[in-house]
């Protein structure tokens, strides 16, 4: 025979688990798609590795 | 065979469930902030990306929760006192004062840096401000010493629209300004009905508010003066491209409403009032929470038909 307690405790504890759960998963999303959004943007981003970056450059016949 | 299942309720003091810390970030106040936050940040003009719009506006939203947590934090002893606040989280023992502190700072911290993330860092600068002002400036300082307290106070509630419009233009523009100077002018007369009809409480608190320190009949005579005050500054907004025929219409309406209102409690004294149970105060405040409501639903209105910015004078 499984006994099975659930108290109060148990059931506030659960929801305030769940509650927890829940606002970390949308807090992981709403940065996810700021990152999105701001990669879309992309105007104002450059890479560091690997790649040329234009505000480093020395243009051409300049200092 | 069978399963035996038994329920024990057991009340643990300080367990609090998760509705208790919703409740410690004022989820009214929130949605004040959140829709005046929106109406500032679509009325601004250019796009937001829907994104950086939604995140922002959130992130404004969690910092207003967070001033009201740290609020709950620091007033609990006059919460405990006053009977509209007594139920409240802290004072009632379901969330203990460390938590509340703990969730306002936390939240205070991750919604400036996210908006600055998200918006840049003239809106999260707006937004600290705000939050400073409100838990540091207002519950802190104010409150407690002056009956300007509701007066100055205003400010803090009356930053998010300008914050979103900051978020849309990355600049402070008048338009953002005189929806601040709305809110800013609305909130005096706002809390001072609200003073008139819940007597005891403020009384009890020792909070000096204008009913406690300067009388009834001065306080139902600020309000007419400061409701005076807020007629142009709500008409200061047709002058700027924001506002259309339906701003126009609504402010020619509730500003009329208000005046008469403001007036009606001017012209009563208390033994008027007590006779009939604070009708004319109880309704003047529920008026002005659709007034404030009204006017930033119809800048909306004007910004989806755009029909903002159409008058000759504009």
């Amino acid at each position: 025979m499984a006994i099975t307690q659930t108290s109060d405790l148990h059931r506030r504890r659960a929801g305030r688990n769940l509650g927890v759960a829940l606002c970390l998963a949308s807090f992981i999303a709403v940065v996810f798609g700021l990152t999105v959004a701001k990669i879309r943007q992309g105007a104002e981003m450059e890479a560091f590795d690997h790649v040329a970056r234009p505000s480093i450059t020395v243009p051409e016949g300049g200092q | 065979m069978s399963d035996l299942t038994t329920n024990q309720t057991v009340a643990v003091e300080g367990d609090a469930q998760f509705g208790d810390y919703v409740s410690l970030l004022k989820p009214r106040v929130m949605s004040l902030v959140v829709f005046t936050a929106l109406v500032g940040l679509i009325v601004a003009p250019g796009a937001v990306d829907p994104m950086i719009g939604f995140a922002s506006i959130l992130f404004i939203a969690l910092g207003a929760g967070a001033s009201g947590s740290l609020n709950m934090w620091y007033d609990a002893d006059i919460d405990a006192v006053m009977r509209r606040t007594r139920a409240r989280a802290v004072p009632d023992g379901r969330v203990s004062p460390g938590e509340a502190l703990s969730l306002g700072l936390g939240l205070a911290a991750l919604s400036v840096a996210m908006l600055a993330l998200a918006a840049g860092w003239l809106a999260a600068g707006l937004l600290a401000f705000t939050i400073f002002f409100y838990a540091v400036i207002y519950t802190m300082w104010l409150k407690r010493v002056t009956p300007q307290n509701i007066v100055i106070g205003g400010a803090a509630g009356a930053f998010p629209p300008l914050i979103g419009w900051v978020v849309a233009t990355g600049q402070i523009g008048v338009e953002a300004v005189l929806m601040f100077a709305l809110i800013f002018m609305w909130t005096p007369p706002h809390f001072w009905a609200l003073a008139l009809f819940m007597k005891a409480d403020y009384h009890e608190a020792k909070i000096p508010m204008l009913t406690v320190t300067h009388g009834r009949p001065e306080t139902r005579r600020q309000i007419a003066l400061y409701s005076l005050v807020l007629v142009p500054v709500a008409f200061g907004l047709v002058l700027t491209p924001i506002a259309g025929p339906a701003y126009l219409a609504t402010a020619c309406v509730f500003n009329a409403a208000f005046l008469w209102g403001a007036l009606h409690i001017w012209r009563r004294d208390d033994v008027v009032a007590i006779a009939d149970n604070y009708r004319v105060e109880k309704s003047f405040f529920r008026l002005s929470l659709v007034y404030m409501f009204a006017h930033f639903a119809a800048l909306l209105a004007d910004a989806a038909l755009g029909l903002g910015g159409g008058f000759p004078w504009q």
